[in-house]
């Protein structure tokens, strides 16, 4: 009973933690604009949020064996993250992309606060049910 | 917690740009000297960054690996009068470019800049995070 009033929740919490995962992502590229060689990456946030989610098969190892490891699921597995190809040529061969790495921070933020205000609806929703007046 | 690890990231490359900006300090403050008593004048210097991988997995800071000195020759310029003129009456000033090295600084404040906003927006978030369904 208690676990389906925490199953809505349970999908934007994995949804907030990969946004976080994003987040340091792109602080990594921010961080990393003047080293040189440094290749730029990020993530295709709907298909780790469908995998995370259980809605898409996980890049999780398949167990054939009765003493393998599962592999963990959910956003505290890993995404898979992809390298960004550089906008313009640099000497340096950094592919970070200023203008586009900050579009993505700020992006990421907004959602990443909305993530919060759907959880905390969805709490107070709660939260009103159980007072039941 | 993953965002936690914004500040560890971006802090390293905030200290690798101000490292930056020190030796960016050093060459215009050292622009105008001349060769010392050993015939060497100031050389140009300038850090070499690297990607220092923090612990889990996509987090990547930033390290100062190496500080080089410019090869460039230093400037020459015909003054016999100077103290520091050598026989044939040039004195050797250091190898600082200003121009280079100014723009230079530019670049390492709009750096140090960019980190600091990603730390300030990550903080936000976390104390957001932190009023979480009350």
């Amino acid at each position: 009973m208690l676990n389906r009033l925490t199953d809505s929740l349970d999908f934007q919490g994995q949804a907030l933690a990969l946004r976080s995962e994003r987040q340091r992502l792109i602080a990594s590229n921010i961080a990393n604009a003047d080293t040189p060689g440094y290749q730029a990456r990020d993530m295709n946030f709907a298909q780790a949020l469908r995998e995370a989610t259980g809605a898409a098969p996980g890049r999780a190892l398949a167990g054939t064996a009765a003493g393998h490891l599962a592999g963990q699921t959910g956003a505290r597995g890993e995404p898979q993250l992809l390298y960004a190809s550089a906008s313009q040529t640099n000497l340096d061969r950094n592919t970070v992309d200023m203008d586009r790495e900050r579009a993505s921070f700020a992006d990421n933020a907004v959602k990443y606060e909305a993530t919060l205000r759907f959880i905390n609806g969805n709490v107070r929703t709660m939260l009103e049910a159980i007072k039941g007046q | 917690m993953s965002m936690m690890n914004v500040f560890n990231v971006s802090g390293s490359a905030a200290s690798a740009q101000s490292e930056r900006l020190n030796i960016v300090a050093s060459n215009l403050a050292n622009a105008d000297t001349v060769a010392g008593p050993n015939g060497q004048a100031y050389k140009a210097r300038q850090v070499v960054f690297q990607t220092e991988m923090m612990g889990s997995t996509g987090a990547a800071g930033v390290t100062v690996s190496n500080v080089t000195e410019s090869s460039a020759e230093g400037r020459r310029v015909h003054d016999p009068k100077h103290p520091g003129a050598d026989a044939e009456g040039y004195v050797t000033y250091s190898n600082v470019n200003a121009v280079e090295e100014m723009v230079n600084m530019i670049s390492a404040s709009r750096s140090y800049q960019n980190n600091v906003e990603v730390m300030n927006t990550a903080k936000t978030l976390l104390l957001k995070t932190l009023q979480l369904g009350q």
